[in-house]
């Protein structure tokens, strides 16, 4: 494992913060495991067995390196550019979600914290902490929006197959932000015995830059692939945005080549003029929501306003303070993908490729798609293949009205 | 420190008591019944008013506070709301009335203009539970030139050195979490309370209020026999929540700071003054 070599930010402005972002905003109560945390992790990176052991498991047990896969047929509905799928729905559980699980579930159990506590939206974060604890023999508590788990049945069953208790979330809109902050409740009360297993690269530093780097693994892999199959950098390498932790993950590796655009696609819902969308960028404004100070879609009075997807993954109303940060310095540009092109995109790769994608990966292929047109035939993207579509095949079905019952 | 605040511990140093401190968010249940309960609550023996500003991810805050804060923000309330709420309100002689308030509704109205508008409307200072002072250059600045105080946290897991860094920061009273978790009444109020007190008396001069928990008389009267100030949030909203009509809660809240006002009198306050 490379150190965390914190490239970005190294060029802002104190530690913990990217620019004016990140930072953090929590009770005092949480101050001190933050610290524990950081120094944890810092020791964690610079201790060989540490590097070895989570290597270990991401050979054996995520079944790394994930492949490059051209995407041949795909291609031809993008203007001809030479596209790659950076394969992380082949991992262990079916995402990227697999490789910060390990790797916070093995600084949880150095730092001697026998339970973690989770956050889901969609569930797959949950699903992937519940396989960590249960791989590892930890306690394993996902806190869960009720809406989501009504959504979300059969990941509900995963958690609880795997050992995991599932606490559906009834306050304010029953979804992915309420579960953050039942969990970070959870947290600050027990935070002497558990860890908080932060799903994505969002929350008080030092959260955003260990997520970012237990899946720079993915920007890695990518750079040493596409090196070897073309012999050059790519043109574009590209990522749905959430929170944004596959995102990071892919850029991190990019982040001092210029010549490699990165974008990231954030979720347009029904459009961004409908209101019902999750378009941090577009639509939102600087603030700060859970621990970080980060884009957040909020009214004229700093209350947070609900997102909308139809892809739980992409449904949250804040982003990554790193990518606020790549978005203010232009290094990094972000666009909204509505429902409506994500599920055409989802179907063109089912039946050009014979790949079911993660919806929210979908929002990345239909922004290639547009991508791609534009660069012209000459161009190489390089896109992550975040997550499988098992788990949205009934929401897909009723999109594309096919009868299941 | 705010003259106000300072008149309000003054106060209490002077009779050998705590200072009663007692939270409710505005426009809780609507704008004006608040201002009502807001006001009978100084009118019955609070001594420090906190105004809370209701948000949509109250992340420190247990199921009481949640509740009524949602009950506020389906009403509509505003942070102009929650400014004009202050503004009508009047304390005496001795009393303060203060802001509580998550970070972001402050920053999106502007840092300048929320303490601005808040010294004009009569506040004597503002808590803000999800800030620490590492993230307040700009906070601390405005307020120090407006003239109104910043309560920091400080909690049992909180380092010397952070309580230091907490203190340093806050102008009026230090708040001391008594206890790891989020807002509530509990049967007890935890054995980490005196212990953090006594570690916060080494590092300061600055006045202490105590809350987390404190839903009776009887713990309002055993923290008062070492804090400056007892802070009580969560057992005021019960009561307006379990009231069937506005004049009953408003009379129920009277009622029991009443009780609250007489248990932090009830033990000699220990702390010497600017010990």
């Amino acid at each position: 494992m490379t150190a965390p070599a914190d490239t970005v930010d190294a060029r802002s402005s104190a530690p913990g913060h990217f620019g004016p972002y990140g930072g953090r905003f929590v009770p005092e109560a949480l101050m001190a495991a933050l610290d524990q945390l950081e120094e944890a992790f810092d020791a964690a990176c610079t201790d060989p067995d540490f590097a070895r052991e989570l290597a270990d498991l991401e050979k054996d047990y995520t079944g790394r390196p994930s492949p490059l896969t051209r995407a041949a047929r795909f291609e031809r509905e993008c203007g001809g550019a030479r596209i790659y799928f950076k394969r992380e729905d082949l991992n262990h559980t079916g995402s990227h979600k697999i490789n910060n699980v390990l790797g916070q579930a093995l600084l949880a159990a150095r730092m001697g914290k026998a339970r973690i506590i989770a956050e889901t939206g969609a569930g797959q974060h949950g699903v992937a902490s519940a396989t960590a604890a249960a791989l590892m023999g930890l306690e394993c508590v996902v806190y869960m929006g009720k809406e989501d788990t009504q959504r979300q049945a059969l990941n509900v069953a995963r958690m609880q197959l795997l050992g995991a208790t599932v606490i559906p979330v009834e306050t304010g809109s029953q979804t992915l932000k309420d579960a953050i902050n039942e969990a970070m409740r959870d947290w600050v009360t027990n935070v002497a015995t558990t860890h908080y297993l932060l799903g994505t690269v969002t929350g008080p530093s030092p959260f955003p830059r260990i997520v970012r780097h237990f899946h720079s693994v993915i920007g890695r892999e990518t750079r040493e692939q596409i090196l070897e199959i073309e012999g050059r950098l790519p043109d574009a390498a590209v990522a749905c945005v959430g929170g944004g932790s596959n995102a990071m993950g892919l850029f991190s590796a990019f982040l001092d080549d210029p010549e490699v655009r990165l974008v990231g696609y954030e979720a347009g819902g029904e459009g961004v003029e409908s209101g019902r969308h999750a378009a941090r960028f577009a639509m939102g404004a600087p603030g700060v929501l859970h621990g970080a100070r980060t884009y957040v879609m909020q009214d004229e009075w700093g209350q947070t306003i609900p997102s909308h997807s139809i892809s739980a993954g992409l449904d949250y109303p804040g982003v990554g303070p790193e990518h606020a940060w790549l978005h203010d310095s232009g290094r990094a540009t972000y666009e909204p993908v509505t429902d409506a092109e994500a599920m055409e995109a989802f179907s063109i790769v089912s039946r050009t490729e014979g790949i079911l994608p993660a919806i929210e990966t979908a929002h990345a292929l239909a922004g290639a798609m547009r991508l791609g047109r534009e660069l012209g035939p000459d161009a190489v993207i390089v896109i992550n293949l975040s997550g499988r579509g098992d788990k949205d095949v009934e929401t897909a079905a009723r999109w594309f009205g096919i009868d299941t019952a | 420190m705010n003259p106000r605040t300072a008149a309000v511990f003054d106060a209490a140093r002077t009779q050998q008591r705590s200072a009663l401190i007692g939270y409710l968010p505005a426009g809780f249940p609507t704008v004006d019944d608040s201002v009502e309960i807001f006001q009978t609550m100084l009118d019955s023996g609070v001594d420090l008013l906190e105004v809370g500003l209701p948000y949509s991810d109250p992340l420190m805050d247990g199921p009481a506070i949640q509740e009524s804060v949602e009950i506020a923000l389906e009403c509509g309330v505003t942070t102009a709301d929650v400014l004009s709420v202050v503004d009508r309100l009047t304390p005496a002689e001795g009393q303060a009335v203060y802001v509580m308030s998550y970070w972001n509704p402050i920053e999106r109205f502007g840092v300048q203009k929320f303490a601005d508008e808040l010294a004009a409307a009569g506040g004597s200072g503002v808590i803000t539970p999800d800030l620490t002072p590492e993230e307040a250059d700009a906070w601390i600045e405005v307020t120090d030139a407006v003239g109104i105080d910043r309560t920091f946290l400080v909690a049992p897991s909180s380092t010397d050195a952070r309580i230091d860094i907490v203190s340093s920061a806050t102008t009026g009273f230090v708040y001391a979490a008594s206890t790891m978790g989020v807002t509530g009444t509990r049967d007890t109020v935890s054995d980490a309370a005196p212990q953090l007190v006594s570690r916060v008396r080494e590092r300061t001069r600055q006045p202490i209020g105590v809350g987390l928990g404190v839903s009776t008389a009887e713990q309002a009267a055993s923290i008062a026999g070492y804090a400056d100030g007892v802070i009580v949030g969560s057992a005021f909203i019960r009561r307006v929540l379990d009231a069937k009509s506005s004049a009953e809660a408003t009379a129920e809240v009277g009622r029991f700071a009443a009780e609250l006002r007489e248990g932090v009198g009830r033990s000699t306050h220990l702390s010497e003054p600017d010990a």
